[in-house]
C-alpha cells in the first residue's frame, strides 16, 4: 500500500516535472530598458509584446527608475537567477555591465544589446539589435538641416549631457560631415551646447543660442528633450521662420510642433521594430532555426529578410525615418 | 564709532540690500562682456525661468524658517503635474481651473503627509522628506504606469498661460508667481499665524511656552509647501507642454533650496524674508541664463553655480556674526 502510493507519487511528480519542462520550452525573454517612464522604450516594449505573441515566447520587462551606469545590474542578476532564456537590454553603460553579462551567459542565458551597443566590449554580449547603422545618424541630420536652410548659414547643436555616448558619437560625425563634404561648405557650426536632457536647462541654453547668434539659421537637437525645448523656444520667440529646428525626436512629443509648422521635419527610427525583431530573433536562435553568426538570415514578418552582420550586429532599418506633416499621423510612440 | 558699528549692523541685517547690489553688479558685468544680455529678450527669458522656482521657493522658505526642510518638493511637483496632466488627457472637457485646483490639493495632501510623519514621530524633516522624495517619485511612476503625458493632451489655453496674458502681455505664469509671493508676504508679515512660524523656527523648544501650538503650525508649513509645489507642478505642464514621470521635477528641490538660501533665509530657522527670497530666486535665475550666454564651458557651469551658493552662505554667516557683534556693542554701550 505504502509502496503503491509512493510509486503513484513518483509518477505524479515526474508528470509535474514534464509539464514544467514543457512550459519552459517556450523561450522566455526579459527586456531591460535604460529607465522607466521613457515613451521611447514603451514603444520598444510593445514591439516585444507583439513579436512574442506571434513568434511564441513569454515576455516580461523590468527597468530601473534612473538611467545610471550601474542601476541595471540588480535587474540583470535577478533575471539570471530566475533562469530566463534571453536577456535583452538597452545598456546604460558600455563597460559597467561586462561582469554581470558574463555570469548570465555562463548559465546559458543569451544576452542581446538592444537599441545601443556596448561598444568596445562586444565580446560580452551575444548579439546587438540596433535600429539603424548609427554612422548614418550624423550625416543624415546634417543633410536634413542643410535642406531646410538652403545649405548656407550658421547652425548650432543642442545635445543631452556632455558625456552621453550616443550623442557624442553622432556630433563627431556631424562635425566630420560638415568639414569633409563640399556640399556643406557654406554651413558653419557656431556652437555645441548641452541641456542635460532637462527641460528647463535645455530651454535656457536654446534661448542663449538665439540671443548670442542673431544670424543662426538652424538647430540640430539629437535628443528628445532637447528638440522639444528648442522647438518651443523658437515658437515662443516667433522665430520659427528664421531658425529651423530639427533633430531626433519621437512623433508624439513633436506632433504639435509639426502640426503648427514650427518644425518641418525631424528624424528617428522605429523602436517598435527593434522589439519585434529581437523577439523573432531570440526565438529562432533558441529553437535552433538559425545560427547566431554573421551572414545568417531570418525572415521577420513586416520587416522582410534581416541579416546578422559583422560582430553579431543586426540593424532593423537601412536609413533613418524622416517624420513630417505628411507621415507623422501614421506613428504613435 | 559705536553708532557707526550699530549703523553698519543695521544695514547688514538687511540682506536684501546685499542681494540687490549683487544682481545689479551681475547685470553690469555680464552686460559689459556680452551686450546682448541687457535686452528685453533676456529679461523675458529670466522672467520665464523663475516662476516655478519662485512659487515653490515661497513654500520652502516657510518650511526653512520653521527650522525644517522639504527635500520631497521635486517629487510632489512631479506627482501633481502627472495627476493634472492625466486628468487633461483622460478627461479633455475638464476646465483648466479644476486641473489647477486638483494639482494644488494633491500637493497639499502630500505636504500634509510629510508634516504628519515629522510631528507624529518627532523625526527630523531632512530624513523624512528624503524618504518621501523617493516614495512620491515612486507614486509618480505607479499612477502614470511610467507613461509620459504627451504634448497633444496638454490644453492649448494652459500652455498659453506661460506665453501671454491680457495684462501687458506678461505671461500669466509670471503674474501668478508674483501674486503667490505677495500673498506669502501678507501671510508671514501681517498675520499672527505667519509670525508664529518665525517664533517656532527661532526657538522650537520655547515656542510652546509662548503659546504657539507647534504641531498645527508645523503641519501648516508642510501643507503650504506641498500645495505650492503642486501649483508649480501644473505650471510646469503649462511651461514645458508635457509631463514625463522620470524627468518632471527631478532635482528641482535643490534649485529651490539654493535660491532660498541665497535669498538669506537661514537654514537655522527663524530668519528670512519674502523679498530676500525673491531676490535670491532672481539672482540664481540670472546666473543660470547668463552662464550659457557668456559661452562659459559646460564643464564649468555647474561648478560656478555651486560656488555662488557657497558664497551666499558665507555672506549669510558673516552677516549673522556682524549682526550679533553690533547687537553686543549696542548692549555694552547702554
Amino acid at each position: 500500500m505504502l509502496r503503491k502510493s509512493l510509486i503513484a507519487g513518483l509518477i505524479a511528480g515526474t508528470a509535474l516535472m514534464a509539464t514544467t519542462a514543457l512550459a519552459a520550452d517556450k523561450t522566455s525573454i526579459v527586456y531591460i530598458p535604460k529607465n522607466t517612464g521613457n515613451p521611447y522604450f514603451d514603444s520598444l516594449v510593445q514591439g516585444f509584446v507583439d513579436g512574442c505573441e506571434k513568434a511564441g515566447c513569454t515576455f516580461t520587462t523590468a527597468a530601473p527608475a534612473t538611467a545610471e551606469a550601474t542601476s541595471q545590474i540588480p535587474f540583470i542578476t535577478a533575471q539570471t537567477q530566475r533562469g530566463v532564456n534571453v536577456i535583452a537590454i538597452s545598456p546604460n553603460s558600455p563597460d559597467a555591465l561586462d561582469q554581470v553579462f558574463d555570469r548570465a551567459r555562463a548559465k546559458g542565458t543569451l544576452v542581446f544589446a538592444v537599441n545601443g551597443d556596448i561598444t568596445g566590449n562586444t565580446q560580452h554580449r551575444d548579439a546587438a539589435i540596433l535600429p539603424v547603422d548609427f554612422t548614418k545618424t550624423g550625416p543624415g541630420q546634417v543633410e536634413l538641416v542643410g535642406s531646410m536652410i538652403g545649405y548656407e548659414g550658421e547652425i548650432a547643436i543642442l545635445s543631452a549631457t556632455t558625456d552621453a555616448p550616443d550623442q557624442n558619437a553622432w556630433i563627431k560625425d556631424m562635425v566630420a560631415t560638415l568639414k569633409s563634404n563640399p556640399k556643406y561648405a557654406k554651413m558653419t557650426l557656431v556652437a555645441t551646447v548641452y541641456g542635460d536632457d532637462e527641460p528647463q536647462k535645455s530651454t535656457t541654453v536654446a534661448e542663449a543660442l538665439l540671443s548670442k547668434y542673431p544670424n543662426l539659421k538652424g538647430i540640430i537637437a539629437p535628443t528628445t528633450v532637447g528638440i522639444a525645448a528648442a522647438a518651443q523656444v523658437v515658437q515662443s520667440a516667433g522665430k520659427a521662420k528664421t531658425v529651423h529646428v530639427t533633430g531626433l525626436g519621437t512623433p508624439n512629443q513633436m506632433r504639435p510642433f509639426i502640426k503648427d509648422g514650427t518644425v518641418s521635419a525631424f528624424q528617428l527610427w522605429s523602436p517598435y521594430n527593434e522589439g519585434l525583431l529581437s523577439a523573432y530573433f531570440a526565438v529562432a536562435v533558441k529553437e535552433g532555426k538559425i545560427k547566431n553568426e554573421p551572414g545568417a538570415t531570418l525572415d521577420v514578418p513586416g520587416l522582410g529578410k534581416v541579416t546578422v552582420g559583422p560582430d553579431h550586429v543586426i540593424n532593423t532599418q537601412a536609413e533613418l525615418t524622416t517624420f513630417n506633416a505628411a507621415n507623422i499621423d501614421k506613428f504613435n510612440f | 564709532m559705536m553708532r557707526l558699528t550699530a549703523g553698519i549692523g543695521a544695514l547688514m541685517r538687511h540682506r536684501e540690500a546685499g542681494n540687490f547690489v549683487m544682481i545689479v553688479l551681475l547685470a553690469i558685468v555680464v552686460g559689459l562682456i556680452q551686450p546682448r544680455f541687457l535686452t528685453l529678450e533676456t529679461l523675458r527669458n529670466v522672467m520665464l525661468a523663475i516662476p516655478l522656482i519662485l512659487i515653490a521657493a515661497m513654500g520652502q522658505m516657510m518650511v526653512i524658517i520653521a527650522r525644517h526642510v522639504d527635500l520631497s518638493m521635486g517629487s510632489i511637483l512631479g506627482f501633481s503635474a502627472i495627476v493634472a496632466g492625466m486628468m487633461f488627457r483622460d478627461m479633455p472637457d475638464v476646465p483648466i481651473l479644476i486641473g489647477v485646483l486638483v494639482a494644488i490639493l494633491v500637493g497639499a495632501g502630500l505636504g500634509f503627509l510629510n508634516g504628519a510623519i515629522v510631528t507624529l514621530f518627532g523625526l527630523p524633516s531632512i530624513i523624512v522628506t528624503l524618504g518621501t522624495l523617493s516614495l512620491y517619485r515612486g507614486f509618480v511612476f505607479l499612477i502614470s504606469n511610467s507613461r509620459q503625458v504627451d504634448p497633444q493632451f496638454i490644453p492649448r489655453a494652459l500652455i498659453q498661460m506661460s506665453q501671454t496674458s491680457p495684462i501687458l502681455g506678461i505671461p500669466w505664469l509670471v503674474i501668478i508667481a508674483f501674486l503667490t509671493a505677495l500673498a506669502s508676504y501678507l501671510f508671514l508679515d501681517h498675520m499672527r499665524l505667519g509670525r508664529q512660524i518665525y517664533a517656532l523656527g527661532s526657538n522650537p523648544s520655547a515656542a510652546p511656552l509662548r503659546g504657539i501650538r507647534v504641531v498645527p503650525v508645523t503641519l501648516l508649513v508642510f501643507t503650504l509647501s506641498g500645495a505650492l509645489a503642486g501649483l508649480a507642478g501644473v505650471m510646469y505642464a503649462a511651461r514645458f507642454g508635457y509631463v514625463n514621470p522620470g524627468i518632471t521635477g527631478v532635482g528641482f528641490e535643490f534649485t529651490v533650496i539654493a535660491s532660498v538660501v541665497i535669498g538669506g533665509v537661514s537654514i537655522n530657522g527663524g530668519v528670512g524674508t519674502v523679498l530676500g527670497t525673491i531676490l535670491g530666486v532672481i539672482l540664481l535665475g540670472m546666473v543660470n541664463v547668463a552662464l550659457p550666454l557668456l559661452g562659459v564651458s559646460e564643464f564649468w557651469q555647474s561648478a560656478i553655480l555651486g560656488a555662488v551658493i557657497i558664497v551666499a552662505l558665507l555672506i549669510d554667516r558673516s552677516v549673522r556674526i556682524s549682526g550679533q557683534q553690533a547687537l553686543a556693542a549696542e548692549r555694552s554701550a547702554r
